[in-house]
């Protein structure tokens, strides 16, 4: 019993990192980028979700599409004006920009919002427990694990069926060739932006609604060990992700629940090491071969 | 001589000339007093992260590996230097502070280049981004150890304890988990964090300019290209990455043994992103860059004080913004076309004043 | 507020220096050194701000003091800190209200010691902070004494046998007040079933919780400050789980939590010098006049820094300090009339030996229908 309840408590915080992981790999696998910035638009969508709620009394659906709706307009605005002016320059140069952005969120969200953590209201996201026998699973933990479904399956058709999805595999495949062919890169890593935005939104609406305090820091570590998540399941690959979230939060749950708790991030990064030294691009990644 | 060659050695002594000059320049500000505490305060954390900036920079920008752990490094550095300074102290009842410095901060570089050996090993197959994941993956288990580490002194052996405090009655705690390395002696001196950067350079450059350093950046640039001309490239990297490693834990032993504690979480995630900053912004591969960067944006943030809750904010913008306009093709083809005219005056002149 | 600088008992008023009462004010350049930006930005910003309530109090009375207030930021952080130490003196400070937070406090500290620099702070709690210092004074308890105070108050008032510690083992203050609870527990009969750690950065509460009630704890024992506290109550709801929440100071602050549903914390016990919902007068005039300034509950740290203000001003003018002294004169008086004054503040009576420590009595207070029930 203790060991279901410890799996269900893993699957819970695995679907977490997974959601904000497929973000993260979203652009990487489009822009190559890593996008240490994501993090804190999870947080400013919390935020804005939070206000919502609380001062401007939407009801939750619409204060989860406000939020959706600024952090897309967030996340195509930094692109555009930070981003894009280095789409030539070296990775190095993009990365530190990306950490001077994360910055720069966090700083005007202390500015907005405070110092002092707010609580993420409850809504129906996590009002109920459901009771199988002795455990109980939050709702929370139940919707978190199909909205990750839900956004893996619609990511995975989306970049396979529609055009700017296959626009989108151009470009993460080849840059210039695809630019040659006619596709507009510009546009096409726009809209990547605009998606990886909207669903660090969610993210953030779902990361609060399991850990309700929310503070200007909030999205800051859940993104490292999200980044972590996408690196384990294979960066820029959709299930990678996904699976990589999942088992980064199980092996979290488990380490703390039966070494210990002391030691929980350790071991999480341990694992991951292990992994990457026995397959070098990740569980799902695929080898990328070197051409001479 | 060749031109490459004639450069390279301008290059060389005009990084040692100004170090040793803002040494001497700073060394008689303090003589004479003219020096604020703000100021005289940051001297020895400057030489810091300037020795931390250079050896990073031999991994990222000369060997051409992202690191995103280095601060781990310093800390086992600082840690090492502190446990030696306070059991030299305890045991040996060795006074002079000078001899404790040196022996904590060689202490420091040996278990920071162990440290580094071991862990570049396994992690040197790895390349690029997945390199940068495992090493902020070490720099964080690096820093969840130290977190439940005990070490005490008592009748002249260490006393070492894990994940429990078990220690003996009556035991002078050194490092204390989660409360860091407790009650250090501060002994750092300027002059010492001077001879450290003189020290990091010397080892730096001439490896850059050696064989070796040819070696590890023709492994940069193409590894199999390098690979195929029988370059050992695993050998070299190693060689790279041990030196930085050991390099940062005698910056980090300076550090530790300036201030009376330290505390795993200077040394985060975070810490690294800094350093990393100064690699960056200072330029990838140049070490004159380095140091330069590295003392402006340790000193950058103090002389923004009086902006204060808009510090921070500033600095993401100014780091912004000074990656855009380094990096961004048209705008900086628009400065070299200012610039040119410059150049061209300058040359002009120059040339004038040769035939004159 | 006249009023409240007339509750300070000033136990000998005829010392050098006071003789400057019917004159022009004397102003006395303070300090504050606290973390205003980052992630402990909020205890920093408490301090800053209950300081300057305080300052402002005392500039607009009549008293022989006035108060120029100088802040500077430490990030919480040890290397920041002495940069911010620095820079204060640079600017002309004459003691230092601070640090807020233990760590940098007891690097600052220590570099106060050895250029003799006064130190008052509000809320670093921690014995390293005054241990071998004769400079640092504290306002707030020490972290052992919190951990000593709440295993009496668990055993005396038979609230249960079984019991979990959750604590965070990054954290000084979590851990000093662990360390010394384990081991009075273990004194007075009090078995400890369950002991859990977790992090700064730790969300995750799951498993902590989840030891505790497999391992039946009746009570389980929180030292830390009302963020993490908040998740774990949460969690202990979804889970069912209800035995006794007990606190420490740091718990409050977590009914004035924006958005926190109050019920959660329902029957949660702390030890706490200063409460909010206090109807205390000086306490309802401190609260109101915080929320009219910076529109939130001030959190016990903000009381702290506050009464830090009016002890500042109460030892400067035992002591006789004029605006003239330079910071190493101005240390040693200041050590010497710390240890002769008693100020009645809203985190209660306080009286200080030479060790720095603070004498002073914490009160058990019960959350009932989201309001603070005092027992006693």
């Amino acid at each position: 019993m203790i060991f279901l309840d410890n799996l269900i408590n893993g699957l819970s915080l695995g679907s977490i990192y997974a959601i904000i992981a497929l973000g993260y790999t979203m652009v990487y696998g489009i822009a190559k980028m890593l996008n240490f910035a994501h993090g804190d638009v999870i947080m400013v969508g919390a935020y804005i979700a939070f206000c919502g709620l609380q001062y401007w009394g939407l009801p939750p659906v619409i204060a989860i599409l406000a939020a959706m709706a600024v952090c897309t307009v967030l996340g195509v605005t930094i692109e555009g004006l930070a981003y894009r002016p280095l789409r030539q320059a070296a990775s190095l140069a993009v990365l530190i920009t990306a950490i001077g952005m994360s910055y720069l969120l966090q700083n005007i969200a202390l500015m907005i919002w405070g110092a002092n953590p707010k609580f993420f209201p409850p809504t129906f996201i996590n009002s109920t427990t459901f009771k199988l026998g002795q455990l109980n699973i939050s709702s929370a933990t139940v919707i978190t694990i199909l909205a990750n479904i839900v956004i893996m399956v619609g990511l995975t058709l989306f970049t396979a069926k529609t055009k700017m999805g296959k626009a989108m595999r151009c470009v993460s495949e080849d840059r210039g060739a695809a630019e040659l062919m006619g596709i507009n890169v510009n546009r096409t890593i726009s809209v990547t932006f605009a998606i990886g935005s909207a669903l660090a939104a969610i993210a953030g609406v779902l990361l609060c609604s399991s850990y309700p305090t929310l503070q200007p820091t909030t999205g800051s570590m859940p993104g490292i060990k999200a980044f972590t998540a996408a690196v384990f399941g294979g960066i820029g690959s959709i299930p990678g992700a996904m699976l990589g979230g999942v088992l980064l939060g199980v092996i979290e749950i488990f380490g703390k629940a039966y070494i210990s708790t002391e030691l929980g991030d350790a071991i999480v990064f341990a694992v991951l090491i292990v992994v990457l030294l026995v397959k070098p691009s990740g569980l799902l990644g695929k080898p990328v071969r070197e051409k001479v | 001589m060749t031109k490459a060659k004639r450069n390279r050695l301008i290059y060389n002594i005009v990084t040692y000339a100004l170090v040793i000059a803002a040494f001497i320049l700073l060394q008689s500000m303090i003589a004479n007093k003219s020096i604020s505490r703000s100021l005289k305060g940051q001297l020895v954390p400057i030489c810091s992260w300037i020795v931390m900036a250079v050896s990073l920079n031999l991994v990222i920008g000369i060997s051409g590996e992202l690191s995103l752990g280095h601060a781990g490094f310093m800390s086992i550095g600082a840690y090492t230097g502190a446990v030696v300074s306070g059991w030299l102290l305890n045991s040996f009842a060795v006074e002079s502070t000078l001899l404790r410095l040196v022996l904590a901060i060689l202490a420091g570089g040996i278990m920071a280049g162990v440290m580094g050996a071991l862990i570049g090993i396994p992690v040197l197959r790895l390349r690029g981004d997945y390199l940068a994941i495992v090493t902020l993956a070490f720099g964080e288990i690096i820093r969840s150890l130290v977190n439940v580490l005990y070490i005490g002194v008592q009748d002249g052996h260490l006393c070492f304890s894990f994940l429990n405090r078990n220690m003996p009655e009556g035991v002078t705690m050194l490092v204390d988990g989660a409360k860091g390395a407790v009650k250090i002696k501060p002994i750092s001196t300027f002059a010492v964090g001077f001879v450290l950067i003189l020290i990091t350079l010397t080892v730096v450059l001439n490896l850059v300019n050696s064989r070796a350093g040819r070696a590890i950046k023709a492994t940069r640039d193409n590894r199999i290209a390098a690979e195929s001309m029988g370059v050992p490239v695993t050998k070299y990297k190693m060689m790279a990455f041990v030196t930085a490693a050991a390099l940062a834990g005698m910056a980090g032993a300076l550090y530790g043994l300036n201030s009376s504690t330290v505390v795993p979480t200077q040394f985060t995630f975070n810490q690294s992103i800094n350093v990393l900053v100064f690699v960056v912004l200072g330029g990838l591969g140049n070490v004159l860059g380095s140091v330069i960067s590295a003392t402006l944006l340790t000193v950058l943030p103090e002389v923004l004080r009086a902006f204060s809750d808009y510090r921070m904010l500033v600095y993401a913008v100014v780091l912004i913004l000074v990656m855009i306009f380094t990096n961004n093709p048209l705008i900086r083809s628009f400065a070299d076309r200012l610039i040119a005219p410059l150049k061209q005056l300058l040359r002009g002149k120059k040339q004038g004043g040769d035939e004159a | 507020m006249k009023k409240l600088f007339a509750m300070m008992l000033v136990v000998c008023m005829l010392l050098a220096g006071v003789s400057a009462l019917a004159d022009e004010p004397i102003t006395i350049r303070v300090a504050h050194i606290g973390p205003t930006t980052g992630a402990a930005a909020l205890y920093g910003l408490a301090t800053l701000h209950g300081a300057e309530i305080a300052a402002a109090e005392i500039n607009a009375g009549d008293g022989p003091y006035h108060i120029e207030l100088i802040n500077q930021d430490d990030e919480h952080n040890v290397e920041k800190v002495i940069n911010a130490y620095n820079a204060a003196l640079d600017a002309g400070a004459q003691m230092i209200l601070g640090t807020t937070t233990s760590k940098p406090c007891e690097a600052a500290g220590a570099q106060g010691y050895i250029d003799r620099v006064f130190f008052l702070t509000p809320s670093a709690s921690s014995t390293a902070v005054i241990e071998d210092k004769d400079n640092v004074f504290q306002i707030c308890f020490t972290d052992p004494n919190q951990g000593l105070a709440s295993a009496q108050y668990i055993a005396e008032h038979n609230l249960g046998t079984k019991v979990a510690v959750i604590y965070n083992n990054a954290d000084v203050y979590s851990t000093g007040i662990r360390d010394t609870f384990v081991a009075e527990a273990a004194q007075r009969g009090l078995e400890i079933v369950s002991e859990t750690t977790f992090t700064d950065e730790t969300t995750d509460f799951t498993v902590q919780v989840a030891d505790a009630q497999n391992n039946g704890a009746e009570i389980v024992f929180l030292p830390m400050y009302y963020t993490p506290a908040s998740l774990i109550l949460k969690t202990a709801a979804d889970k069912d789980y209800q035995p006794i929440f007990f606190g420490v100071d740091g718990m409050d602050g977590i009914l004035g939590l924006e958005g926190f549903d109050t019920s959660l914390a329902e029957g949660v016990m702390l030890l706490t010098p200063f409460v909010a919902t206090s109807t205390d007068e000086h306490v309802v005039s401190f609260v109101n006049q915080y929320q009219a300034a910076y529109g939130e509950i001030p959190i016990q740290f903000a009381a702290d820094a506050y009464d830090g203000i009016y002890i500042l001003a109460a030892a400067a003018e035992k002591a006789g300090i004029t605006a003239e002294m330079e910071p190493e004169e101005v240390c040693d008086l200041m050590i010497a009339a710390m240890q002769e004054i008693t100020v009645d503040g809203i985190t209660g009576s306080m009286t200080w030996d030479a060790s720095g420590a603070v004498t002073k009595s914490p009160m058990a207070a019960t959350i009932v229908n989201g309001e603070y029930v005092f027992e006693d």
